[in-house]
């Protein structure tokens, strides 16, 4: 019998971090929640989750998407980046020597160069505390760490919610 | 000798913009316990550098940065910075605090403030990079919009998360209203701070910072940050996170206290069409925060038809009265223009607003007329009219540019006819939106306010708001209140924290923070004598520069007419019952009935030096 929870989950069920732009607000709390979880650093820029605003609306919070097909793993000419079972990105720091190739090479723009040591740093999904932190303390309950399936079902169950109310007002 | 006491930078630049020059300086241990930060740093920087006769936009003025020993740190609300100068508005003391996300960055570059001095012979911003930091040339930045120079001096400097506090056209052309703005929408809105700039020639303030600050007990004031995270998710900020502060405009007109027609009336008979909640269904489109807060109260509207289609603004309950009732104009779309342009600008919504809403009661009455008014029709409610008024004073165009620019104090004194008696302002400060006679407690702190009329310097609307006292009346009892509430809100502005977590935080859990930051074992009371001592010293600052008693009353609409409100009809204050609220706040204050500070209250405060040159008892 295989016991329950133990396996990491890819495709679907691999669970990421999903930021609600309606919510996010662009406080920035998560990023230094994040540096003192991971560095017991309160400098916000120490962070594994990147704050972004593009003015005037937008605001988002985004880290490692746990790709299937990691391009920063593909990038890495010394093999320092690699990906573990449940997708997330590991970075072995002595292998690493800073090029940030693997930084350059993502979409997202999830990793970054760690300020003082200058290897690359990604979200680990603080697992050695259990949960992501930056999860825990957002203020606005913004972002979430769930499953791909499960941020999708969450829109389809919002756009529903939507037309059944517009629907109702119209024939009201 | 450098500064022990954690949570400080320790050090702070101060720049010559005559010789392109500054250098670095050690903060000291007694400046940072006993003037905590911000506001403290502020009053104690003044004092000791701007003498009597020294004018506001002479090279010899001094424009202080300051921030406070949380700034940079997790704990809630405090990416906060203040600016002071001599103020070319009110001749007093000169301060006005922002918020976003420049303050972090500022302090995380290993700075606690930067002082400036002297003109730079041509437009220059001042730009901090970690600890590099000197001028660049801002001759292609001048005559830019404020968000114009946020985006371009990014560009130059090839990053985009680069901090810039700016001037726009107002401040350059030394309008006296004109703000400092940084993070598009957030202001150093009061006092005139931005023409002080523009008088140094001084675009912009940018500012890059990577380093951390050391605070003395980081898991200590991380776990207590996360608490106070969560007590502001709770009713006390509700107001501030659910509509914002435009909630006020209904609130207000239930108590006749929502200024409309230049203060003549205390309600707007459309204010649900400006109500917060109106605004919150057809213009508010993204509620956003200002780093580390987890309130986030910045309503930002976008006009969604009409000619002003696509206009954007961040909106409060002050811009949105001035500027909207205070001118009898009645549609979000033209207040959320008005709101845009002073924001781009470069002036303060408050004192615009007001300016403009004695300009039209002038207008009204007769006073001003056809080529005064460059021939507009500058009735109240003719939102059109308002807004080309204000494109005018923006930019000192015309004959009424150039009379509204210099704010309602003088331009009230040039006009005359009695025009002065509704110029509603005090010390030269334009009057925020709370009724002066259906608020009276608010009213006596308004008018004792160290920086002109004001309600961010001692909350003293709030018991009048909330009713534990009669607000309709005026007594010696108040004066303890404003005292108390003063003393309270330098400690925030000191630390520096938003007004708006106050609900929150006890004077207890501000200690708290100081403590946890600085290693510094600082209890409530000692935080509040600081208050008490940081008001003192700012106090000192405005009787060097020739302020006496007859600077701490409303103007003489609050006197001379009676309210006309259904609720209030009838109201108005007396002057035997202001003089004795404010005989009671001298008194409560320790100060002479003229409202100086006694030595010996001087010398219970710390201030032995500042009392001898005062000469009382």
């Amino acid at each position: 019998m295989r016991a329950l929870s133990v396996l990491p989950k890819t495709g679907r069920m691999r669970r990421i971090i999903v930021c609600d732009i309606q919510k996010c607000n662009g406080c920035q709390v998560c990023e230094a929640v994040c540096a003192y979880a991971k560095e017991k650093s309160l400098n916000l820029k120490m962070s594994r989750i990147r704050v972004l605003r593009v003015e005037p609306f937008l605001n988002i919070a985004l880290a490692c998407r746990k790709c299937e097909k990691p391009t920063c793993v593909k990038a890495c000419p010394r093999d320092a980046v690699t990906a573990l079972d449940d997708g997330s990105i590991s970075v072995d720091k002595d292998k690493c020597n800073g090029c940030a190739w693997c930084i350059e090479s993502c979409e997202f723009g999830v990793l970054k160069l760690h300020l003082d040591n200058k290897v690359a740093i990604v979200c680990d999904f603080c697992k050695e505390l259990g949960e992501p932190q930056c999860v825990k303390y957002c203020p606005k309950e913004a972002i979430s760490y769930t499953t791909v399936e499960q941020a999708a079902r969450k829109s389809s169950r919002e756009v529903a919610e939507h037309f059944l109310a517009e629907l109702s007002t119209s024939t009201a | 000798m450098g500064v022990e006491t954690k949570g400080y930078a320790g050090k702070y630049i101060v720049f010559d913009l005559g010789k392109g020059k500054g250098r670095s300086e050690a903060l000291s241990e007694s400046v940072a316990t006993n003037f905590i930060g911000g506001y403290g740093f502020g009053a104690r920087t003044l004092y000791d550098n701007v003498r009597a006769g020294v004018e506001p936009y002479s090279p010899e003025n001094v424009l202080a940065w300051w921030t406070g020993p949380l700034a940079g740190t997790v704990a809630p609300t405090t990416s906060k910075y203040a600016v002071f100068a001599r103020s070319p508005l009110t001749g007093f003391f000169g301060f006005g605090v922002s918020s976003g996300g420049f303050a972090y960055e500022l302090k995380s570059a290993g700075w606690d403030g930067v002082v400036f001095f002297g003109r730079s012979p041509k437009p220059v911003y001042f730009f901090v990079d970690d600890d590099a930091y000197g001028l660049r040339d801002a001759s292609a930045l001048w005559g830019k919009t404020t968000w114009e120079t946020e985006e371009l001096v990014r560009e130059e400097l090839g990053d985009d998360a680069v901090r810039v506090a700016s001037i726009g056209p107002a401040g350059e052309g030394l309008v006296r209203i004109a703000n400092i703005t940084n993070d598009r929408n957030r202001q150093v809105g009061r006092t005139g701070l931005g023409s002080v700039m523009g008088s140094k020639m001084l675009k912009a303030v940018a500012a890059r910072g990577t380093g951390s600050v050391d605070v003395a007990d980081p898991e200590g004031l991380f776990e207590f940050s996360m608490e106070l995270n969560e007590r502001c998710q709770g009713p006390k900020t509700e107001k501030y996170r659910i509509y914002g502060t435009p909630a006020n405009v209904l609130v207000h007109q239930k108590l006749c206290c929502l200024p409309s027609y230049n203060f003549q009336r205390g309600t707007f008979e459309y204010a649900e069409e400006v109500s917060g909640e109106r605004m919150m269904r057809t213009h508010v489109k993204k509620v956003i925060a200002c780093t580390n807060c987890p309130i986030a109260c910045d309503h930002v509207n976008e006009v969604r038809d009409g000619p002003y289609k696509g206009t954007v603004a961040s909106m409060d309950y002050e811009s949105l009265d001035m500027l909207g009732p205070c001118c009898g104009v009645r549609d979000l779309d033209s207040i959320t223009k008005a709101v845009n342009i002073c924001d781009t600008m470069g002036v303060d919504t408050i004192s615009a607003g007001v300016t403009i809403a004695w300009a039209m009661e002038c207008y009204e009455r007769g006073i001003l007329a056809g080529e005064d008014v460059d021939g507009l029709d500058l009735r109240f409610g003719n939102a059109e009219a308002m807004i080309r008024a204000l494109g005018l004073l923006c930019r000192k165009e015309g004959r009424l540019g150039r009379l509204l620019a210099e704010g309602v104090k003088r331009a009230s004194e040039a006009v005359g006819k009695g025009s002065e008696k509704f110029a509603v302002h005090n010390k030269g400060l334009e009057w925020g939106a709370y009724s002066m006679r259906s608020l009276k407690t608010s009213t006596l702190g308004f008018a004792t306010s160290i920086r002109g009329a004001c309600y961010l310097r001692s909350g003293s609307y709030q018991v009048d708001v909330k009713g534990t006292v009669d607000r309709l009346k005026l007594d010696r009892s108040r004066g303890k209140i404003v005292y108390e509430g003063e003393n309270s809100y330098a400690i925030i502005d000191s630390l520096i924290l938003c007004k708006f977590i106050r609900g929150v935080m006890s004077a207890g859990d501000m200690a708290k923070l100081y403590t946890l930051a600085t290693g510094f074992e600082m209890t409530e009371k000692q935080l509040m004598l600081a208050g008490e001592r940081i008001h003192n010293l700012a106090k000192c600052f405005n009787l060097v520069h020739g302020a006496s008693r007859k600077d701490d009353y409303p103007p003489p609409r609050a006197f001379e007419e009676e309210m006309t409100d259904d609720g209030v009809r009838g109201a108005r204050i007396t002057r035997e019952e202001y003089d004795e609220a404010l005989d009671g706040y001298y008194e409560a204050r320790g100060w002479t009935g003229e409202g100086i500070p006694m030595r010996s209250k001087l010398a219970e405060l710390g201030l032995e030096k500042e009392g001898e040159g005062l000469g009382v008892g």
